[in-house]
């Protein structure tokens, strides 16, 4: 009798009275294993994203995602801007959202390349469609939001199209000529090049037929009047000539994204990595501690004086951290004594753009992509 | 475009054309984060094809809406994404004050 009463008692009492388990928040193990990517000599653990929402519901922890708490918590910190490289932070954003605004960076963001090449004369070593090639991946510095999308039942216009002309001679007689992406020169008016139509009803007084329609110059639109469109970089080699060589062509420049070719694409690349944690779970001191400065290739640890001569290790610089490793190489105690972590919702965004738009209002434009498309979704729901 | 019994709305598969990993895994994480959802996922039947299954079971409510719900959770996010980063953007400039970007100049 004295031991069911014993066993009553037992069931009544409840883990979560003990005064030292947090109620409503996760036990420092767990809060480490749902917030960082712990990297090991082996491989990192804890990779994936805690995302359901009822992940921790025995705890009494909520894991949903509550709008307002994302938008409290959401912060962005740029690091480096210039015209062409951005580094920044994005902190409190789960790994899938940051991944979608890497691939629509690198495949959905649209540009302006040269598609068709119309080539009336090539008498140089560089075959037509190597030369097409070369000339589609040349970066053209105009700004895809003011061009609309060409498919293939249009004419090219002055809204979709931008024409450049090259026409290089090499003299006979004279040294080799390299053609760089400086010759390629602007048309606003449209094709030069008059389309040989025979139908009866043009008559001979009428303007000749072009192989584009262009309605009025291109650069009486205001977009264009202070900045032509043209090759970003001037210096790039397109060709070269032997004496006696020359192109004579017309390339027309349209709008696409990276998804349909690689010359559309507007990063350079664009990749972002988690933010480091190095922590030292002991204490580093004197000769260990030298060993570990010296062991780490970018210079992730320092030494300090602690007094009485002793030195001690800290950790100065954990962004610079690559993940080599050394630190943590040679042993259970080197393992013992670093901890290499990385925070799984902190991510170190670079973008490198090829210079039709910065990289910053790359980004926005990637974001926009990214509503569009649940728009779209949605609008296929209803 | 949606798979499922005609009976049961809690639980269904929606089928997005002209779609990868982009934003098949975006909306995956969005459902997980609401609580109504007991099952979702993604799944891709064919690299060529663009195509992506989306599905979805929740407790009770229609499927559709619980989807519909976390799209525009994803705007949401998005909208608020590009208005911190923008700020952010402004204020380094502010803080850095670099050349005027000349973009199209030569």
């Amino acid at each position: 009798m004295a031991e069911n009463e014993g066993k009553e008692e037992e069931k009544k009492f409840s883990i979560w009275d003990l005064p030292d388990v947090p109620m409503g928040k996760l036990p420092p193990h767990l809060e480490l294993q749902r917030t960082r990517v712990v990297c090991n000599v082996d491989a990192p653990i804890h990779t994936e994203s805690i995302q359901y929402s009822g992940a921790y519901a025995s705890m009494g922890v909520d894991n949903s995602l509550r709008l307002d708490h994302f938008s409290n918590n959401f912060r962005v910190e740029v690091v480096r801007l210039t015209e062409e490289v951005m580094e920044f932070d994005m902190i409190g954003i789960d790994a899938a959202i940051a991944n979608a605004f890497r691939r629509i960076l690198i495949a959905e963001v649209p540009t302006m390349a040269i598609e068709k090449v119309l080539i009336a004369n090539n008498t140089s070593i560089v075959q037509d469609e190597v030369l097409s090639h070369r000339l589609g991946l040349i970066p053209i510095s105009a700004d895809p939001r003011l061009f609309e999308y060409m498919s293939d039942n249009d004419q090219p216009n002055e809204k979709n199209t931008i024409v450049f002309k090259l026409h290089v001679r090499c003299k006979k007689g004279g040294p080799r000529f390299t053609v760089k992406s400086d010759e390629l020169k602007w048309l606003p008016q449209g094709s030069e090049f008059v389309k040989d139509s025979r139908s009866a009803t043009s008559s001979s007084n009428s303007k000749p037929e072009t192989y584009t329609s262009f309605t009025c110059r291109q650069d009486s639109l205001p977009d264009f009047v202070n900045n032509a469109p043209g090759p970003k970089y001037l210096d790039i080699i397109t060709a070269i000539l032997g004496p006696g060589q020359e192109i004579e062509l017309e390339a027309h420049a349209v709008k696409g994204i990276g998804k349909t070719h690689a010359k559309w694409s507007p990063v350079g690349t664009a990749w972002y990595r988690m933010l480091p944690e190095v922590v030292l779970l002991k204490e580093v001191e004197d000769d260990v501690a030298e060993e570990l400065k010296r062991r780490c290739p970018v210079n992730v640890f320092d030494i300090e004086d602690i007094g009485n001569g002793k030195k001690s290790a800290t950790v100065a610089r954990p962004r610079d951290c690559t993940l080599c490793r050394e630190c943590i190489r040679g042993g259970e105690e080197w393992e013992k004594r670093v901890a290499l972590r990385r925070v799984k919702d902190h991510f170190i965004f670079t973008i490198e753009s090829t210079g039709a738009l910065p990289p910053e209002v790359l980004f926005t434009e990637a974001v926009k992509v990214l509503e569009d498309k649940c728009e779209r979704v949605i609008t296929d729901l209803s | 475009m949606e798979h499922g019994t005609f009976t049961d709305h809690s639980s269904a598969t929606f089928s997005l054309t002209e779609e990868d990993h982009t934003l098949a895994n975006a909306v995956r994480f969005t459902l997980n984060q609401d609580p109504r959802v007991t099952f979702c996922g993604y799944s891709i039947p064919h690299p060529s094809d663009a195509r992506v299954n989306i599905r979805v079971q929740t407790t009770g409510d229609p499927a559709r809406e619980v989807l519909k719900d976390a799209c525009q959770d994803l705007m949401l996010m998005c909208r608020h994404v590009r208005s911190t980063f923008d700020k952010a953007v402004d204020e380094f400039k502010i803080s850095n004050p670099v050349e005027e970007m000349n973009i199209g100049k030569k």
